[in-house]
């Protein structure tokens, strides 16, 4: 028998039953900070592998130069999306337009605030296919701070951009995409 | 010999052992909780069957017929999760409790007060997920899967359902503490690890798989408390969080949690098969391996749940080809338990007849799983009725039908009577057929692309969802006679014998029948450990 099946002698086991439970209890409490650790892990894999770095998508890219390719057309689609329905309005001026890569580009986006009161929104953008995330740049968005609206108020929210002219060649046709959320609650409650 | 000594010492124990309701509520013998824990499982496995049947009522024909929608999502969410925590781990823990202590020389689980403290958390845990019925906005209908952002839209069920997991959780780690210590400390002299019976194996590895796994979904549920009423932001999108990441971390925990299932079936149905084949199991050894290589795997596969949430080609190959070798060590126990029938002298008693429908329905569940680990066929399948028909396969004629297997086995070492045959075979016939005939066309189903967790349908699917329904009540109600042939069992049944099972191996089979109310009192000798593990 080796050394790690052997059971304790009947004099220990009580000493030894406890430093096992305690042990495997320790076990247990490391796999519960685990789980809370997977959350900057999956941000840490995120920006690894590219994918998911859409946060990136919420900040202006500094020194951003026109390079522009004349040689190519891509089309970006816009989608706007609301979590629910009826407290707000929400879309793009218009569906899609064709971009030269390098070149800035201004977009707007229209929303209303329907909910009878003042409120905060704070849209989070997302671009599809995930590939095209990193080529994806932006000098001026709606998105990357909280928007106030009086009660009814409506704006027309501009949204700069500028593909970087590295985009792979076989994505000719990119998505970007916002939801709107409404965040009263939460914008309150930090101040 | 060895048997009336502890036949002696169980009778002066049983003299001090309290009266009544007090010896249930604080009991500490390992058989007294184990009989809690079925007879707590049994009584999950009823209810959860009784929302599966309004599931299946509401689904015998297309059309709104007897439930609203939202209520429909309350029961398939309701059904799940009592189901996966309240009926089939709490059978696990109990057949575990029973059955540990008698199979490796021990007179007791090592922590009998911590035993004590895990069962009792269970009905406070279900009291509280199934009060959630009767609170303004009905018991979670998300699914059991809990994704936010739909979960953290729940009415008042929510903070309810989070504390009923967080219970279930601390229950099943400390219960799994509890094997471990058992089987790590307490094992009789000359029993080695490679010597236990492969029910202890298997239950050491998925105890392990419990205490890795089950923090790391209370943590989530954690999280999703927090993101709810102290407004932090791990999955809300509008304050920068990733509802996709509690996907990941979720499956975390439920891939490991699928193995916690399966994995203690595998040992009763390796201790069956070699019993009724009255031959050794054919590759003992290999059997322990492959448990061990199915709980490591277990952990890089998660995230074969969500490919059609996206992720890079790369990781869908990964979770792809990770997957698929999970049927590797899964084959090799398939392949083993033939092996061990073959050319064997095989009679089929109803424990061997549920072990055998378990090889047979076990293994199409796990060739319809290789189907979904294909990135791009589960594109197609994902949340269709194939992954219903997939998962139920594995735990219904997999778990449950193990689980049956293990009572109608050891039954009659439990309580020194036997079962009437007949009726047990009865039950075995009413369930196998009934199904199959409940799970086999959800397989139609889904290809032809009926959505899971709806509750109408285009009426195109209305023709195979009526024979589902049928299947369902065939299998339902024929439940009700499994409950009749135990309980006609230990109330009225004939005498066991000494070995009912003349070719049954293992310490459990060298007590008397029925077991003494403390087991290993004295260690076994040398020669009954021997005989025990002629594999």
């Amino acid at each position: 028998m080796d050394e790690a099946s052997r059971v304790p002698e009947p004099q220990h086991l009580e000493r030894e039953n406890s430093r096992l439970t305690l042990k495997l209890l320790g076990v247990a409490l490391g796999a519960f900070a685990f789980g809370f650790a997977l959350v900057p892990l999956y941000e840490v894999l995120c920006e690894v592998t590219g994918f998911g770095n859409q946060k990136d998508l919420q900040h202006a890219t500094a020194g951003v130069v026109e390079q522009i390719d004349r040689d190519r057309m891509v089309t970006v689609e816009f989608i706007a999306e609301l979590p629910s329905v009826g407290s707000w309005e929400f879309r793009p001026v218009i569906s899609s337009m064709k971009v030269h890569p390098g070149k800035l580009y201004e977009m707007d986006f229209v929303a209303r605030n329907l909910t009878g009161q003042d409120s905060v929104a704070q849209a989070v953008p997302n671009v599809a296919p995930g590939k095209a995330t990193a080529y994806f740049r932006k000098t001026e968005c709606f998105c990357f701070t909280p928007q106030h609206f009086a009660k009814g108020e409506q704006k027309v929210m501009p949204v700069r951009f500028v593909l970087d002219p590295a985009l792979p060649r076989h994505l000719d046709r990119i998505t970007l995409s916002y939801v709107f959320y409404d965040n009263s609650t939460r914008v309150g409650a930090l101040n | 010999m060895a048997n009336t000594t502890h036949a002696d010492h169980a009778h002066d124990h049983h003299d001090h052992t309290p009266k009544g309701i007090k010896r249930w509520l604080y009991a500490t013998n390992h058989k007294d909780i184990g009989t809690m824990y079925l007879v707590f499982a049994c009584a999950m496995f009823f209810m959860g069957g009784a929302m599966a049947l309004v599931i299946r009522l509401e689904l015998f024909q297309p059309g709104l017929q007897f439930v609203d929608p939202g209520f429909f999502n309350s029961m398939t969410t309701m059904h799940a999760l009592l189901m996966i925590f309240g009926a089939v781990m709490p059978a696990w823990t109990g057949l575990a409790n029973w059955m540990v202590p008698m199979q490796i020389g021990a007179p007791d689980m090592a922590l009998p007060r911590l035993n004590n403290f895990s069962f009792w958390l269970l009905p406070f845990a279900f009291t509280m997920l199934l009060l959630t019925l009767f609170v303004p906005g009905g018991s979670p209908a998300g699914g059991w899967t809990l994704y936010p952002p739909l979960s953290l839209q729940a009415g008042d069920s929510f903070p309810l359902t989070i504390f009923a997991i967080h219970l279930m959780g601390i229950s099943s780690i400390l219960g799994a503490i509890n094997v471990v210590v058992t089987i790590m400390n307490m094992r009789a002299p000359g029993m080695g690890l490679l010597n236990m019976p492969l029910f202890c194996w298997t239950w050491l590895i998925t105890a392990y798989l419990l205490i890795a796994v089950m923090p790391v979904l209370a943590g989530a549920v954690t999280m999703l408390l927090t993101d709810h009423f102290f407004g932090t932001s791990f999955f809300s999108a509008a304050g920068g969080g990733d509802p996709v990441m509690f996907q990941h971390i979720f499956w975390f925990f439920g891939h490991p949690e699928v193995y916690i299932l399966i994995l203690p079936a595998f040992g009763v149905v390796s201790e069956i098969i070699p019993t009724f084949s009255r031959k050794p199991l054919f590759g003992y050894e290999s059997m322990v391996y492959a448990s061990a290589s199915i709980a490591f795997l277990s952990f890089i596969v998660w995230a074969h749940h969500m490919f059609t949430v996206g992720m890079p080609l790369a990781g869908q190959l990964f979770f792809m080809l990770s997957t698929m070798l999970i049927a590797v060590p899964t084959g090799v126990k398939v392949f083993n338990w033939c092996a061990t029938m073959w050319k064997g002298s095989i009679s089929f008693e109803t424990p061997m007849l549920f072990s055998l429908a378990f090889l047979f329905l076990f293994t199409i569940g796990g060739f319809s799983g290789l189907m979904l680990a294909i990135v791009p066929a589960d594109f197609q399948y994902h949340d269709t009725y194939f992954v219903v028909a997939h998962f139920h396969y594995v735990l219904v004629p997999g778990a449950v039908f193990a689980i049956m297997a293990g009572v109608y086995y050891w039954l009659p070492k439990w309580c020194g009577r036997m079962y009437n045959e007949k009726l047990g075979k009865l039950h075995f016939w009413l369930s196998t057929i009934g199904v199959n005939v409940l799970f086999f066309p959800q397989h139609f189903l889904g290809l032809a692309g009926m959505p899971r967790r709806i509750p109408d349908y285009s009426t195109q699917f209305a023709d195979w969802n009526m024979v589902s329904s049928i299947g369902a009540f065939i299998f339902g109600f024929s439940q009700l006679l499994f409950v009749y042939v135990v309980w006609n069992a230990v109330k009225s049944g004939a005498p066991a014998p000494q070995r009912p099972w003349d070719t049954a191996r293992g310490l459990d089979w060298e007590l008397p029948t029925p077991a003494p109310y403390h087991s290993w009192e004295t260690p076994p000798d040398a020669q009954a450990v021997a005989r025990g593990v002629g594999h």
